[in-house]
């Protein structure tokens, strides 16, 4: 890719101005054309950002395809765009995830259609500025601006208890949002520069480290969500229309823990390594206790939202066991599988999480219901969806040849040499996981055919066929083959965890 | 050479993947052609690589197929390690698993689910390929879960059955406790070892002997020991080994008897392979040896009594013990890795010949499975009688079959063995032998001897099975006779596992007993006097006595035992156990979290709580609010009083 | 001679009686009118001492902004006055309450 061409602009732009042709199309004009506009639009999106992985420089830890225009020059404030290892699999996942969203709405929105592919299309461009965003303002600008499209997405097409849920989410994740503000703000005063490459240099002195560590670990944690900031998931999940929850749990969940790779291990590292048993025991609180927790739920959406906080766990377990490691060792080895384990989580979660909540969506636009107690021998009449509903549980479950294997295999592996007490309450997650996933298939997918209106029910259609499938060919291939991911980070995460355990005081 | 061995796992995958994926365009002819055909790719294979490996001692394979991913340094690859012991439970489990496939055509051909269970079988024959091949830990583990997939799958295949959809998750969780041991169990050879591949390990292992860890307070434990033991709760749970032993009776909820074959027979033996595979590291730790000889002699023993009682009471053919597999255990933990995988060869075969054989008869009673329903059977089905004939001996251990020579080397193996624990072992091993006799004899007097119980219509259908069912008890009958004979010298005796199987000096009982080996006969002479054959006499003529000439007797004994029986016919509780402890257990304690913890006290207090004080004081507040001019107006002047006297008094 | 804290007197005390005028009535929104026009006159008779004394003319200046202003208010304020009257038929302070919480 030439280096001028502004791709990355294009992919934060291009769909945001697409959102608006669709809303302009959808006005007047007929709903097809409206549909396959907003289609159109993602999958060019989609397609514009493969270039970043065929031509991406896996040699180097330096930013990659960056972009540099002024744009507040009083505070020093900058239009900076740029990707690395970390963030160039996430922007994929974005594209990617959009397209299926896009098409998983297809027929079953039919109130303002426009609006809500209009929605998805803006917050698509939103959520890849936050991943390419290199300016602090910058960054917190689109973070923010990414709650707008969802709470409305939430708020409109939602559930009964819409108001409630998305009220909740705005405000919690907004409360965290603000203490990022100031934290950002802090750190300008120090570097009189709003550039994160430049706060990751700043020598910052331990209580203003601790205070700043505070404040972000709340606006991250809260977006994870980490233990106990996490109810507002399960809320949103169950409300939020297929669409909805899909983005939330490939895409909203990873917001926090990029933000625990882009922002609190390299800026505040000797708080970091002060306080990592409080991020390790929020960590493992998280796949122990919301993993029993998920066993209690009725709700299907509940469930897998509850999941996807327990699974979520090992993405902060996986960042912040280089800190137990490097004081028993003296040295990082090990922590690097920890790391890697824990993006290679965040991609694969996008994907196992959402597919689970599009079965979940392929399930209620048939019956209207998520509550379990309400199917039961699905696999009588859906044959198909049943096989795929099996393999994305199984992948749940992180079976080996799945992709849910790989981050949670690297975290538990990672973790031991850590403490084996961390890999011990790790891989409880093996049993428990396999508990509430498969007790969930057995309840809904398998048995006697429970009702007359599951006797009824159709088998998938040729787009949901498409969407299942293409999520369980990723989830397979990268369960067999995770090198392709895990190759483009080695760089970025040496290099993170040499600056990790250099101390900053 | 690697596309070869490439081809042996790849041929029932694809095979599994077209019956599986395209089942209805192919049809049922389709399906079985397609996988039969890639399990027999796979056995041919198999034979050729045995043949090239072990029988002409050809040079062991170590290679890489491709590198999974690389992190951290570390390099986890796909690739295979085919030594002898690879290459023989290779031929072992493709030829198994062969017989199996054109068995099921006659005993499935009646089931909607005809192209999905042979997607399943040959998926199983992949799984297993992989996990036996595999030359790194982490390859290992994809065959391990993969197996417990499969096994999950094939248990529930019959899904409307409520049943078999709790078994089969009963299964795959059971499985997953084990699991979790064994991952531990590799994370900590990672740590310790920064590699996940056999051959770094096995070479790294003997100076890692004196490492300790840290686990609980200030004790310091083996490194060793604790590798191991992790390994071994793995193979407790695929091996069904006590306390994990739970989900192996409720194998039987798929289509019996090849789901309770497959799992009883093969998926078992993974347990085994693995302990036997990992012996240079288990010879380092004499405490784990023990682990494992009293785990399975504890497995045995309870079995064992479990089966003289509970197993009178059983009605329905095919179904699997469990007992024999503790045996097995306790030779690998008597460093007898050759005669236990010697016997897990041996028992692969009879094992599956009876479970076939008893398929045979319940396809010919038509899916009848209840013992009372028969007998007299041997006139209308000869070679089923034959054969199944044939399998109970080598089973008892007589003399001359191929169980006869096992299962001798492991009861000399484990009387030779000088560990903790290894007597008791040994009295459980004789246990075994009567009670086996007993039960299995009793089976087979009461099916094929005795009087004919069954009602007019079925008696008039009688005949024998297909030959699709036939073929493959025959073509297992051979080895079930013949291969001890062949096996007993170059096995245990020749050295045929040197540099596949390592075993320490101290605890070489083998070599000790190949010092007075004199050859098939003499072994065979020096068994026939011993006790074990002795006891498997006595056990036939009980079985004989009991069952076919005063049957009264047995509800005698019954009365006798009343309280022990009663506790024997729960299995000692353990499904209980666990099912109020562990699965009641833990369904409470979700509950109360999500209740008290989620709901009550994050949601409520904290989260709604904050919105509610909120509102709270918003609604105290607002009282200030009177609407009145002059009382906003005088809150201005008394503020603008304050201030200006601050500013006063501040200077 | 009149002293400066003579003027100033006078003015606080015309000022605590104008505010006096403003808490204490509860009635008449006109006396409040009447009050605040106090008030303001209270200010002015210290803009003039104080210019006096300070022989500076700049004060009395002021006074001229302020009588302006008052003026000015006086007219707004009766206009408000009447309309207020109009729709609601009172002019009593205490039944004014519409801004309550």
């Amino acid at each position: 890719m030439a280096s001028g061409f502004p791709l990355l602009s294009l992919l934060i732009w291009l769909p945001i101005f697409g959102g608006v042709l669709t809303l302009a199309v959808g006005k007047g004009g007929s709903r097809d054309i409206m549909r396959k506009t907003a289609l159109g639009v993602s999958v060019v999106v989609f397609i514009l950002s493969l270039p970043l992985y065929t031509g991406f420089d896996t040699e180097t830890f330096a930013m990659q395809f960056g972009e540099k225009a002024s744009w507040i020059p009083a505070f020093n404030v900058f239009y900076s765009l740029g990707i690395d290892g970390i963030s160039m699999p996430l922007i994929i996942l974005t594209t990617f995830s959009t397209v299926l969203v896009v098409l998983a709405g297809w027929e079953v929105i039919e109130d303002r259609q426009e609006q809500y592919m209009a929605a998805f299309l803006i917050m698509e461009g939103l959520m890849n500025g936050v991943f390419c965003a290199l300016d602090g303002v910058l960054f917190y600008v689109f973070w923010e601006g990414m709650l707008i499209p969802m709470f409305l997405i939430i708020g409109i097409w939602g559930g009964p208890r819409r108001i409630y849920a998305a009220l909740k989410f705005f405000l919690y994740t907004f409360l965290g949002s603000v203490l990022l503000l100031v934290a950002l703000i802090y750190l300008y005063n120090q570097t009189s520069s709003f550039n994160i490459l430049d706060f990751h240099m700043a020598k910052v002195g331990m209580t203003a480290q601790t205070l700043i560590f505070f404040a972000f670990l709340i606006a991250f944690a809260v977006k994870v969500p980490m233990w106990p900031v996490h109810t507002w998931l399960p809320d949103a999940h169950v409300e939020a229309p297929t669409g909805g929850s899909v983005i939330l749990a490939a895409i909203m969940l990873k917001m926090g823990t990029y933000g625990f790779a882009r922002f609190i291990l390299p800026i505040v590292p000797d708080a970091s390594a002060h306080l990592d048993w409080l991020v390790i025991g929020m960590s493992l609180i998280a796949i122990v206790y919301i993993a029993l927790v998920a066993l209690a739920q009725t709700d299907m959406k509940k469930l897998i939202a509850y999941s996807s906080i327990a699974h979520m766990g090992f993405v902060t377990l996986g960042f912040f066991i280089v800190f137990a490691i490097f004081r028993a060792t003296g040295n990082t080895h090990g922590a690097g599988l920890g790391v890697e384990g824990a993006l290679v989580q965040m991609v694969s979660h996008g994907f196992i999480s959402g597919a689970l909540f599009l079965c979940v969506g392929v399930m209620y636009d048939r019956m209207h219901s998520r509550n379990i107690y309400d199917y039961g021998g699905v696999a009588n009449t859906m044959p198909v969806f049943a096989s795929f509903m099996v393999l994305f549980a199984m992948a749940n479950t992180g079976l080996p040849g799945t992709s849910g294997f790989v981050g949670e295999f690297m975290v538990i592996l990672g973790s031991f040499q850590a403490s084996f007490w961390y890999a011990f309450l790790a891989a409880t997650t093996l049993i428990l996981g396999a508990a509430y996933t498969l007790w969930l298939v057995k309840r809904v997918i398998f048995g006697e055919v429970g009702n007359e209106r599951v006797a009824a029910l159709q088998d998938l259609n040729m787009r949901e066929f498409v969407i299942l499938g293409s999520l369980a060919v990723l989830v397979l291939l990268l369960g067999i083959w995770p090198a392709p991911l895990v190759d483009v980070m080695h760089a970025s995460v040496n290099h993170l965890l040499e600056h990790v355990v250099t101390s900053k005081l | 050479m690697k596309g070869l061995y490439l081809m042996i796992p790849m041929a029932p995958l694809i095979g599994s993947i077209i019956a599986g994926l395209f089942g209805r365009k192919i049809g049922r002819t389709g399906a079985h052609t397609v996988t039969i055909a890639g399990v027999a790719v796979a056995f041919v294979l198999s034979l050729i690589t045995f043949f090239k490996i072990a029988v002409f001692d050809g040079e062991t394979f170590n290679g890489v197929v491709y590198t999974w991913m690389i992190s951290d340094g570390i390099s986890f690859d796909v690739g295979f390690l085919i030594d002898k012991l690879t290459a023989l439970m290779m031929v072992v489990v493709t030829f198994v698993s062969l017989m199996v496939h054109i068995y099921t055509i006659g005993y499935m051909a009646d089931d909607d689910g005809y192209q999905r269970f042979f997607s399943y079988i040959a998926l199983f024959t992949f799984s297993m390929l992989m996990l036996v091949m595999a030359n790194n830990f982490m390859q290992l583990f994809f065959g391990w879960e993969a197996v417990g997939l499969v096994s999950y799958l094939l248990i529930g295949f019959w899904f409307k059955k409520e049943s078999a959809i709790y078994a089969n998750m009963k299964a795959f969780i059971v499985n997953r406790v084990g699991d979790f041991g064994f991952l531990l169990g590799i994370a900590a050879v990672l740590m310790y070892f920064g590699s996940v591949d056999y051959a770094d390990v096995f070479a790294a292992a003997p100076h890692m002997k004196d490492m300790t860890i840290q686990i609980w307070g200030d004790q310091q434990w083996s490194v060793m020991t604790v590798i191991c033991i992790l390994l071994f709760i793995g193979a407790m749970g695929k091996s069904a080994q006590a306390p994990l032993h739970v989900w192996l009776p409720d194998s039987m909820e798929g289509p019996t008897p090849i789901s309770a074959l497959i799992h009883a027979a093969t998926m078992v033996t993974a347990g085994i392979f693995m302990v036997a595979r990992m012996s240079p590291l288990y010879e380092l730790s004499e405490t784990a040896l023990s682990f494992v000889l009293v785990i399975g002699a504890i497995t045995a023993f309870s079995m064992g009594l479990l089966g003289v009682f509970v197993r009178s009471e059983e009605r329905r053919v095919g179904k699997e013990r469990r007992s024999r597999w503790g045996p097995i255990h306790y030779t690998m933990g008597a460093s007898a890795y050759a005669a236990g995988i010697f016997h897990l060869m041996t028992h692969a075969f009879f094992k599956a010949l009876l479970f076939l054989g008893a398929g045979s008869v319940i396809i010919a009673m038509h899916h009848d499975q209840d013992i009372r329903n028969m007998g007299g059977l041997k006139k209308y089905m000869p070679i089923t009688y034959w054969t199944s004939l044939i399998g109970s001996l080598a089973l008892i251990g007589f003399p001359g079959t191929a169980g006869f020579f096992s299962k001798d080397a492991i009861i000399e193996a484990v009387w030779e063995s000088h560990l903790a624990g290894s007597t008791f072992a040994w009295i459980c091993v004789l246990l075994g032998v009567f009670v086996t006799a007993l039960y299995s004899f009793r089976m087979f007097f009461l099916v094929f001897h005795g009087e004919e119980r069954m009602d007019e219509h079925t008696k008039h259908h009688l005949k024998e099975s297909p030959k699709v069912v036939t073929i493959p008890l025959i073509c297992l009958a051979i080895p079930s006779l013949v291969a001890g004979m062949i096996g007993v010298g170059p096995l245990l005796f020749g050295g045929f596992f040197e540099g596949a199987i390592h075993v320490d000096e101290a605890h070489n009982v083998l070599e000790h007993m190949g010092e007075e080996y004199t050859g098939v006969f003499g072994f065979l002479i020096h068994g026939t006097l011993g006790l074990p054959f002795l006891l498997a006499m006595a056990g036939i003529y009980t079985a004989w006595h009991v069952y076919m000439k005063r049957p009264d007797l047995a509800d005698q004994i019954k009365a006798r035992f009343r309280g022990f029986y009663d506790l024997l016919v729960r299995k000692y509780g353990f499904d209980e156990f666990n099912d109020r402890f562990f699965a009641g257990g833990s369904r409470q304690l979700a509950k109360v979290l999500f209740e008290k913890g989620d709901a009550t006290m994050i949601d409520g207090i904290m989260v709604n709580g904050t919105a509610k004080s909120v509102g709270w004081i918003a609604g105290k507040v607002r009282n200030i609010q009177t609407g009145m001019l002059y009382h906003y107006a005088f809150a201005m002047i008394v503020g603008m009083l304050l201030l200006v006297t601050l500013f006063v008094l501040m200077g | 001679m009149i002293a400066l804290s003579d003027c100033l007197l006078l003015g606080a005390v015309l000022f605590c009686i104008s505010l006096a005028g403003i808490f204490i009535n509860r009635k008449n929104i006109i006396i409040l009118l009447m009050a605040i026009e106090l008030m303001l006159l209270a200010v002015n008779i210290n803009f003039v001492a104080f210019s006096h004394f300070n022989g500076d003319a700049t004060g009395q200046l002021f006074v001229f902004f302020v009588l302006t202003v008052a003026a000015a208010e006086a007219a707004i304020g009766l206009a408000i006055l009447i309309l207020l009257f109009r729709n609601r038929h009172t002019i009593n302070v205490a039944h004014l309450d519409t801004l309550k919480g």
